[in-house]
């Protein structure tokens, strides 16, 4: 089946980017599995992978619903192209080593712990009802990446070079996190998505609360990247969108 | 501690037991009690016991990879996520066997190095490739379906830790089956092209199968002790007959053939009748010179390594912070 091509509202959209960003992090999580630094990673990181593959099942059911066209979840996560998706680009950077992964998964779940305790207030009553949902899931990934980015800050020479190695890489793709566009103002003026700008001091308290136990200091970039929102990516979605999309490409109309 | 004490290893090829206690553990096992940690054993039993669930336990942590290969390849968001489970799964059986292992006073370390080392055995079935999604299916409904005729027994057996650890295994594998068979109805329900993929696979996957259950039983060198010790309750040969009794019909109900033509169905005694196993095949896979065997070893040893700074780390954090708590203690005192 060739690429399809939603008919993208703003709700449509806003709803694609929560869900994009869902399921490119779960990839990206489920490529440890079998090859984490022990067996209790391999089986925490698929889990969190697990959480975040549900999530995004549920978002694009429900993305599907909006446009109205009788799509399903694996139409839009199977054949839509790199520069339809619309994660964060934060989601989509190659797994990288362990201390990577534990600080990506620190910076995303600082933001959308609170992200989801709000949501579930929104007058999108599915998002609100996935928000219930998420927002204990996540409080599991923070707590658990967290502890992780304590005990690597402060383990090592090794394990502290590669973490701020690590924070010193992720730190300019947060800005995205924050970002608000006409899509965003939209969702925020009806009351459907929640005001970053509201997260923004959970997000930096978090932070710098684990920061401090890791005994690491905030990365002062002065630049964020930017475009996923747009769907304008780093080089690495197309690559994982190829092996992810492959089967389903290859075979157009089978059912598996 | 008693923990220290089964810390001990018993050095030495050959132990002396004591007649008397050999009697009275015999007698255990005929009157089906459950041997426990603290237990008296013979020696024998112990090690027979540490190679076995280490085994299973190295099978269940090395068959990761195979299937690992394709959650990232996973056709539909609903398989990606049934795969990732079951992947997560086999980990987690690795983690109760051997914690399972760990009661009879072997750590998870040092079975571990003897896995990464090349001196301990898995699983034959581990060392072929998964070369399409079809493999996914046979994997699931072949090879599960194998090893939960190996291990429903093993809910029975008569050292405690083990078989409790395969109850709760047995569960998720009879679940992993049904998946797998799944798999492979759907594909043999769908184009002729998915169809050809799933008797590709079937061809590929039914003899190293069948191998699984090991060597027949007038070749087998452990099973006479361990059907005595309850170890085993059935032989190779006998659980090798009742999969394929299972096996054959399920797979003509898909509409697929078994790639043997020696393949037919005894009216006399109502099993299915099957050609020869390649015997040198099996020992050539099982002494490493199967089609993944390096690379099944070399993915494991690259993680291994490469986590090597996370783990040290996380104990360095641990003993930095204990020494930092007790330095609190000291100056709140």
């Amino acid at each position: 089946m060739t690429t399809i091509h939603l008919e993208e509202t703003p709700h449509l959209t806003y709803v694609l980017r929560l869900a994009d960003s869902a399921l490119v992090l779960s990839h990206r999580l489920s490529e440890w599995c079998g090859h984490a630094p022990m067996l209790e990673e391999d089986l925490a990181l698929a889990n969190i992978a697990l959480d975040l593959l549900g999530q995004a099942r549920l978002l694009y059911e429900h993305a599907a619903a909006l446009e109205g066209r009788g799509r399903s979840e694996d139409d839009l996560a199977y054949l839509r192209d790199a520069p339809q998706f619309k994660n964060l680009l934060i989601c989509e950077l190659p797994r990288g080593d362990f201390a990577f992964t534990v600080v990506r998964q620190t910076l995303v779940s600082a933001f959308f712990h609170p992200y989801w305790q709000l949501a579930r207030g929104s007058t999108d009553r599915t998002l609100a009802a996935i928000a219930e949902k998420a927002e204990k899931e996540v409080a599991y990934h923070l707590r658990h990446a967290g502890a992780w980015l304590v005990r690597l800050g402060d383990g090592t020479e090794e394990s502290r070079r590669r973490t701020l190695e690590a924070l010193d890489t992720l730190w300019p793709y947060t800005g995205e996190l924050f970002e608000v566009d006409a899509v965003g103002e939209a969702m925020i003026e009806a009351g459907i998505a929640p005001d970053p700008a509201s997260i923004r001091p959970v997000f930096e308290d978090t932070l710098d609360r684990l920061l401090a136990d890791a005994e690491l200091a905030r990365p002062s970039a002065a630049w964020m990247q930017t475009g996923g929102l747009r769907g304008v990516h780093t080089e690495h979605l197309g690559h994982m969108l190829a092996v992810m999309q492959h089967l389903p490409r290859a075979y157009p109309g089978a059912r598996w | 501690m008693y923990s220290q004490a089964l810390n001990e290893r018993i050095e030495g090829p050959r132990v002396v037991e004591d007649p008397a206690k050999l009697a009275a553990f015999q007698a255990r096992i005929d009157a089906e009690e459950r041997i426990e940690p603290n237990d008296w054993m013979p020696e024998a039993y112990r090690r027979t016991l540490v190679r076995q669930i280490g085994q299973h336990a190295h099978s269940e942590v090395v068959g990761m990879l195979p299937e690992g290969n394709w959650i990232t390849r996973a056709p539909s968001l609903r398989r990606k996520a049934a795969l990732l489970a079951k992947v997560q799964d086999e980990g987690g059986h690795g983690l109760y066997l051997y914690a399972a292992a760990e009661t009879l006073g072997v750590s998870r370390e040092e079975l571990y190095e003897q896995l990464l080392a090349g001196k301990a055995k898995y699983s034959s079935i581990f060392n072929y490739p998964t070369l399409t999604w079809a493999d996914i299916g046979c994997i699931g409904w072949l090879v599960d379906g194998a090893a939960i005729m190996n291990q429903i027994p093993l809910c029975r057996t008569s050292y405690g830790p083990y078989a409790r650890a395969m109850i709760r295994i047995c569960k998720e594998e009879s679940f992993h089956q049904r998946q797998g068979y799944e798999i492979m109805l759907t594909l043999c329900r769908g184009t002729a092209e998915q169809k050809a993929m799933a008797q590709d696979a079937l061809n590929r996957w039914w003899w190293p199968s069948l191998m699984m259950f090991g060597p027949p039983d007038s070749e087998s060198q452990h099973t006479e002790q361990s059907m005595r010790w309850k170890i085993k309750r059935f032989t190779n040969d006998e659980l090798r007959q009742k999969f394929v009794d299972a096996t054959v019909p399920q797979g003509l109900y898909l509409g697929l053939t078994f790639p043997d033509p020696e393949l037919r169905f005894d009216e006399t005694t109502g099993h299915w009748r099957f050609g020869p196993i390649d015997w040198s095949e099996f020992k050539r896979v099982l002494a490493g010179q199967g089609p993944c065997n390096r690379e099944r070893l070399a993915a494991r040893r690259k993680a291994h390594e490469e986590g090597a700074w996370v783990r040290e780390a996380a104990l360095a954090h641990a003993a930095k912070k204990r020494a930092r708590e007790r330095a609190q203690r000291i100056a709140a005192e």
